[in-house]
């Protein structure tokens, strides 16, 4: 089994810079992709089937395609997004602490095919180690020539400037992000415009989640064909990061074809559930995804399949719940981390988050009523798609909404018996 | 125009707006918060969803932000559509959840809009049950009252006070729902625009900290539409009364003027009405005996029996007042009441305007303006409003970057995102730093000499026929080109100057650069500020200057002077009019707050502020503008006009009639200028449905039990022969023509939002058209003054004194009011840092400065922009010399 994005990455999780890196075949993509046109690279990661890894899954080149390729701008802008603040998603952290210029090479690409001049690296403000890291990279990437204006003697201008968070769950909206680098509060933006055409400072721009970004080489150096055999889901190329926690034997991450199953990760990765527990259900891909549980163990994890069985492959880092493990409680402890995380935008997230999350520890601390579980559910509506300002209070109401539905009976013992359960 | 259908019904629409909008200009209510005509769309609020359908086979829909969807052709909405009015309900329940439901209690209470948005969304019962949040509130100085608790986080006004006023103190802070609206610590607010905040927020967040004071419900108001006095741009506002004080003033909407908004001195500068100040009685400081109107007459009968006399009238009094005191003396012996020097600068200033080939703009042409040069004046302290404009005007160059990236203008987050920091070109030739330097592209700042210099320099690069002034430095030439070629790149430059400087050369200069922007085929407009409300009126009127009517009345050994509402020691030195003021038998002095003037007076008549008195104006426009009588004073306390009346009855001279309006069609007829100016509101016998226009709402309580404590008989309402409004509840409770609107009301809408219900669409004219009339317009052809100065000199003798205005603080009326006076200060002069370290002058130090023979004792301010050589005096304050001339130093 091919693991492109993890080869270089050390046992250890000590970085690989850049004469390793060098020696490893790195930077082989920029010196093949600056050959090309920028249009090429586009439609080669259009092909190539590589959607986007920070959760919405959406085609990687189609999203490229949209930047204005005529017309004269100031800037053109590319943002790698690794703010990663999902709970129960270190899949980025990885990625940058273990081999970051496999991200540099892949923006420089990125760049060219957009033809950005500028670019940032936005990191999560607690991944101070991952910006340590990145630093040196980048300060190595500019030493060899790879960044510049004049990269590796083609005329080719890209700056890359590395930018960490102050640390809201917001920031990874993209648009939020964009906020938040020009110094903004980090409220998301309408769309349209999308940031393809208004963007960073108004520029066109493209923002990529990193694992995304850490693709494109590999595209690059080993073709369409290569890319989408790696997979074994025709319609998602490549391979993912898969990550596992909560209370499994071996929590971790590892790169996997697309369409492994639920169960082979739960059970043949992360080593089955702890001896005494079962498992009761997982969020397949962090926080803001939907519960799976035991009927869809057999499910394959790609974007179709686990968008199928009512919920979203996301990150790809579930979390697992147990059965000794209150889903209250854990539903609780969500709702307060995106109450809490609420930009305070729009009114039904901002003000029906704080509500939600009320409501749950009303019922947790077993004071609940049955007609909570109503307002509960009304909220998932209430917080739906489309009528709040972005995606956050949707993501939000994706656990609450599949919780309701598949432990309902655990969310009535509270309340019927005035008390948790579980503790 | 686009096709769509609301509701099942098939409207055209301006595809330019969004389908809020669309909405509510055809009439249907949606609920809405964080939109505002003005301030475009954000979707923050989520109160206008609609259900918007892909085309007539869908049955289903979705919910959409009515304000984020543009009126695309095509669309198909429905406002009443289950899930939508279901959805608007639940915004407004979740919007209550930290609302602290405290109306009866807040000054919002009955014109809220958050009330009547609740109302109309249908939500009554309430199922949060816990705790809500509590903020602590600030104190932002003496107009403006924060309760934050109150807050729906509509982001209204953080996007009104920065994104359009320009203010950088008042933000948002905070996250999820302890978002803060606020300032970074305590503080006054500091944006010469901060009273728009308590129209702008749809509840009770900030609320008008005068009002707070003596405070009463809109309905329980007597209201009368009103035009500000405190500057010379002619605000519209409503003025409300209640048991014979004046309560508050908030801002009539006229689009072609102010628009919604007023500035904080013509919102808050209303308490001279109500001050301890006031004159309420007839006053012989001779008499023995108490006075009476009737013994008062008496005396002037008898004091005035063939006497010569003399009078002065008031840039600050109506165009009736003024008229009729003339009417009275007679040309020869009349005074508009302005010292030669600034009647020569409003002269010139609408000569400029009557003669020139350059139109005046509205502040809605200012607005719709794209390049702008401004010389001699800080807008910003002396036509605070038209400031407002100019900052709006600035944006108009690059709009057009947001059309190129597909982005509707009302999309007002992307528009800005797009925009960015830019703006078009504004520049600034003033003596001292301005409070609109923040966006000015360049600032030049100097004497007014060189002021003008540089004008003629602009002039000279933008039709080279004209002479460049001799002498000038290589820098300024290459500022005057780089300024000559922004207003010329641009299709609709507004060259904006005035009295301020007091200097004529730089009017002319800005005559010269409007006038050769014309010839060069420009849309250009050249706006002109006047000291006060009505200067441009009386320029009109005509009259001596004071100098002159002095004189010429000690050479035909005049005996009595009338002086009606002017404090002659605001216009020329203490020294000049105690002396004049001494040649006569009598002074009489008709006004309406104590002056130094009234000190001198031998009989005070009283007489009504602009609350009290029907009148027009002349703003700085050109356009006359009607005010009426809010309320009836129990005092004896008429308009001057008819106490004008009443005194030449008493000495049997001709009178031209008895009611206001004979006295304004006197006007009319008798001065070619002002030809129309009856015209510019119904006549006082006009009737809606044979009935008068109520001043008082059809909710006002208590009439009955008001005056119960001195007779519990209800009294006769008092008539009004004057106007077409009753001064009670009875009458027409619909809507008026424009000009007699006494309040904005409509069923569901109580707050100031209703003013969507009178309009023909949102945002835009009046039913009816706005209010006023131009009086004058631009001729054909232009000619140039090229009349340029010297360059300024640094005079051996002493500073050379510049006035200084501050908006709090110059203005004669408003300083009289306890909230300005806490923001105007003390008196001032502004140094160079030169000069002050010449002087051994340390800033906030106090200086005995001497200014002709008057020494007033000032604070020195420091600073670096003001050139060598001058004094910044602080102009209007009290005890300063208003003859200013060179300035030397007590200490």
């Amino acid at each position: 089994m091919e693991r492109p994005l993890t080869k270089n990455i050390r046992p250890d999780g000590k970085p690989v810079f850049i004469k390793e890196y060098e020696s490893l075949g790195g930077y082989q993509s920029v010196k093949k992709a600056l050959k090309m046109q920028p249009k090429e690279v586009t439609e080669l990661v259009k092909k190539s089937n590589l959607k986007g890894r920070g959760g919405a899954g959406f085609n990687t080149g189609l999203k490229w395609s949209f930047v204005p390729m005529e017309g004269e701008f100031e800037h053109k802008y590319l943002v790698a997004n690794g703010d990663e603040m999902e709970p129960g998603t270190f899949k980025d952290r990885l990625l940058i602490e273990g081999d970051p210029h496999q991200l540099i090479e892949g923006m420089i690409v990125t760049a060219f095919a957009i033809q950005a001049d500028e670019g940032y690296i936005f990191i999560r403000g607690e991944y101070a180690y991952a910006a340590d890291v990145v630093a040196k990279a980048l300060a190595e990437a500019y030493e060899a020539g790879y960044l510049g204006s004049n990269i590796m003697k083609t005329g080719y201008k890209f700056n890359l400037h590395l930018h960490t968070s102050v640390g809201r769950y917001i920031c990874g909206e993209e648009t939020a992000l964009l906020n938040s680098l020009e110094g903004k509060r980090a409220n998301p933006r309408a769309k349209p415009p999308f940031p393809q055409v208004s963007g960073l400072f108004g520029q066109p721009t493209i923002v990529n989640n990193i694992e995304t970004l850490c693709n494109i080489p590999h595209i690059i150096n080993n073709g369409v064909e290569w890319y989408n055999g790696l997979s074994l889901t025709p319609g998602d190329g490549g391979t993912k990061l898969f990550g596992a926690s909560g209370k499994v034997k071996k929590p971790g991450l590892w790169e996997l074809p697309f369409g492994v199953t639920l169960r082979e990760l739960l059970e043949d990765y992360a080593g089955g559930m702890q001896d005494g527990l079962k498992f009761k259900g997982c969020l397949p891909g962090g926080a803001s995804t939907d519960f799976l549980v035991a009927e869809h163990l057999d499910i394959k994890m790609d974007y179709a399949s686990v968008a199928a069985a009512g919920s979203r492959l996301g990150t790809g880092t579930m979390i697992v719940l147990d059965d000794k493990t209150c889903p209250v409680g854990m539903v609780l402890n969500l709702e307060h981390f995106f109450a809490q995380e609420s930009c305070g935008f729009c009114t039904p997230c901002r003000e029906g988050l704080p509500w939600t999350e009320k409501i749950l520890r009303k019922i947790e601390e077993g004071k609940g009523e049955m007609k909570d579980l109503d307002i509960l559910q009304f909220h998932t509506k209430f917080m739906g798609p489309g009528n709040t300002f972005c995606a956050l209070a949707p993501g939000a109401m994706a656990p609450l909404q599949s919780a309701l539905k598949y432990f309902r009976e655990d969310f009535e013992l509270h309340i019927k018996e005035h008390k948790c359960s579980w503790k | 125009m686009a096709k769509i259908k609301i509701n099942g019904k098939e409207l055209e629409v301006d595809p330019k707006k969004n389908l809020l909008e669309a909405s509510i200009s055809a009439g249907f209510d949606v609920p809405y918060f964080c939109w505002h005509p003005k301030l475009g769309s954000i979707g923050s609020c989520r109160q206008c969803a609609v259900v918007k359908y892909r085309d007539e086979n869908d049955k289903v829909g979705r919910v959409v932000m009515s304000c984020m969807e543009p009126a695309s052709e095509g669309s198909i909405i429905s406002t009443d559509a289950p899930q939508a009015v279901e959805f608007r309900s639940n915004v407004i329940e979740a919007l209550m959840t930290n609302h602290p439901h405290d109306c009866p209690v807040c000054d919002e209470g009955g014109e809220c809009h958050l009330q009547d948005m609740t109302v109309m969304s249908g939500h009554t019962t309430r199922r949060y049950e816990f705790e809500k949040r509590t903020h602590k509130n600030q104190y932002l100085g003496p107009f403006i009252n924060h309760e934050m608790n109150r807050c729906i986080q509509c982001y209204r006004c953080v996007r009104y006070y920065r994104d359009y006023a320009g203010g950088d103190d008042l933000n948002v802070f905070s996250s999820r729902n302890r978002v803060y609206f606020g300032r970074a610590n305590d503080g006054v607010l500091e944006s010469e625009f901060s009273g728009n905040l308590v129209e702008v927020c749809p509840t009770g967040v900030f609320t008008d900290k005068t009002l707070k004071k003596h405070h009463t419900r809109k309905w329980d108001l007597t209201t009368a539409p009103s035009v500000c006095v405190h500057c010379s741009v002619g605000c519209n506002t409503i003025a409300g009364e209640r048991y014979g004080s004046v309560r508050r003033i908030y801002s009539r909407y006229n689009e072609q003027v102010n628009g919604y908004f007023l500035c904080d001195r013509g919102r808050f500068g209303y308490e001279f009405v109500n001050s301890d100040q006031r004159i309420k009685k007839y006053i012989i400081p001779a008499a023995t005996e108490g006075v009476t109107k009737t013994t008062a007459f008496d005396f002037i009968a008898k004091a005035l029996k063939g006497k010569k006399i003399v009078g002065i009238g008031s840039p600050r009094a109506s165009l009736e007042t003024n008229f009729t005191l003339k009417q009275l003396v007679g040309s020869e012996n009349f005074s508009i009441g302005l010292s030669k020097l600034d009647y020569q600068l409003a002269k010139l200033a609408v000569d400029t305007l009557k003669n020139g080939s350059v139109k005046s703009p509205s502040l809605k042409e200012v607005e719709q303006s794209e390049s702008v040069f401004v010389l001699g004046e800080d807008v910003t302290q002396t036509a605070p409003m038209l400031a407002l404009a100019i900052r709006q005007a600035i944006k108009n160059l690059v709009k057009p970057k947001a059309d190129k990236a597909g982005i509707p203008q009302w999309n007002d987050a992307p528009v800005r995102e797009v925009i960015q920091s830019a703006h078009g070109p504004l520049h600034i030739a003033a003596p001292v730093a301005t409070r609109l330097d923040d966006v000015a592209t360049t600032t030049y700042y100097n004497a007014p000499e060189n002021i003008a210099r540089l004008g003629y320099a602009v002039a000279h690069y933008i039709n080279n026929k004209l002479v460049l002034p001799s002498g000038l430095s290589e820098e300024v030439k290459i500022l005057a080109g780089k300024i000559a070629a922004d207003l010329m790149a641009s299709a609709k430059p507004l060259v904006v100057s005035g009295v301020h400087c007091k200097n004529e050369d730089i009017i002319k200069a800005a005559s010269d650069v409007a006038t050769a922007l014309k010839e060069a085929g420009k849309s250009v407009s050249l706006s002109l500020t006047f000291e006060e409300s009505n200067s441009f009126g009386v320029v009109l009127i005509e009259g001596k200057p004071l100098e002159v009517l002095f004189d010429d009345a000690k050479t035909a050994k005049a005996e009595i002077l009338i002086v009606v509402e002017n404090d002659l020691y605001r216009r020329l030195s203490k020294e000049r009019v105690d002396s004049c003021l001494s040649q006569f038998e009598q002074v009489i002095v008709l006004d309406h707050n104590c002056t130094s003037t009234t000190k001198k007076a031998t009989v005070i008549l009283p007489v009504g502020t602009f609350t009290e008195a029907d009148g027009t104006f002349v703003n700085q426009e050109g356009r006359a503008q009607r005010f009426y009588q809010v309320f009836v004073p129990e005092s004896d306390t008429a308009e001057s006009w008819r106490r004008i009346a009443e005194l030449a009855k008493a000495i049997e001279k001709p009178v031209v009639g008895e009611s206001f309006f004979d006295f304004t069609k006197a006007v009319a007829n008798s001065i070619p200028q002002c030809k129309g100016i009856n015209g510019i509101a119904p006549p006082p016998d006009y009737k809606i449905e044979g009935q008068k226009v109520p001043r008082e709402s059809h909710r006002y309580s208590g009439r009955t039990a008001m005056k119960a404590n001195i007779n519990v008989h209800e009294l006769k309402p008092a008539e009004d022969l004057d106007s077409p409004m009753s001064f009670t509840m009875e009458g027409f409770h619909g809507e008026a023509p424009s000009a007699l609107t006494t309040s904005y009301w409509s069923p569901g809408w109580n707050s100031v939002q209703s003013i969507n219900k009178y309009q023909i669409e949102v945002g835009g004219a009046l039913h009816g058209g706005d209010p006023g009339l131009r009086l004058v317009e631009p001729v054909v052809k232009g000619t140039y003054y090229q009349s340029i100065p010297d360059a300024f000199k640094v005079s051996s003798k002493g500073l050379v004194a510049v006035p200084v205005y501050k908006i709090f603080g110059s203005e004669e009326l408003s300083a009289k009011a306890p909230a300005v006076k806490e923001r105007s200060g003390e008196a001032f002069v502004v140094l160079s840092t030169a000069d002050a370290v010449k002087q051994g002058l340390k800033e906030g130090e106090t200086v005995e400065i001497s200014m002709g023979n008057q020494i007033t004792s000032m604070n020195v301010i420091i600073m670096k922009e003001l050139a060598e050589g001058l004094a910044g005096i602080s102009a209007g304050y009290c005890g300063v010399n208003p003859e200013l001339s060179e300035v030397s130093f007590k200490k």
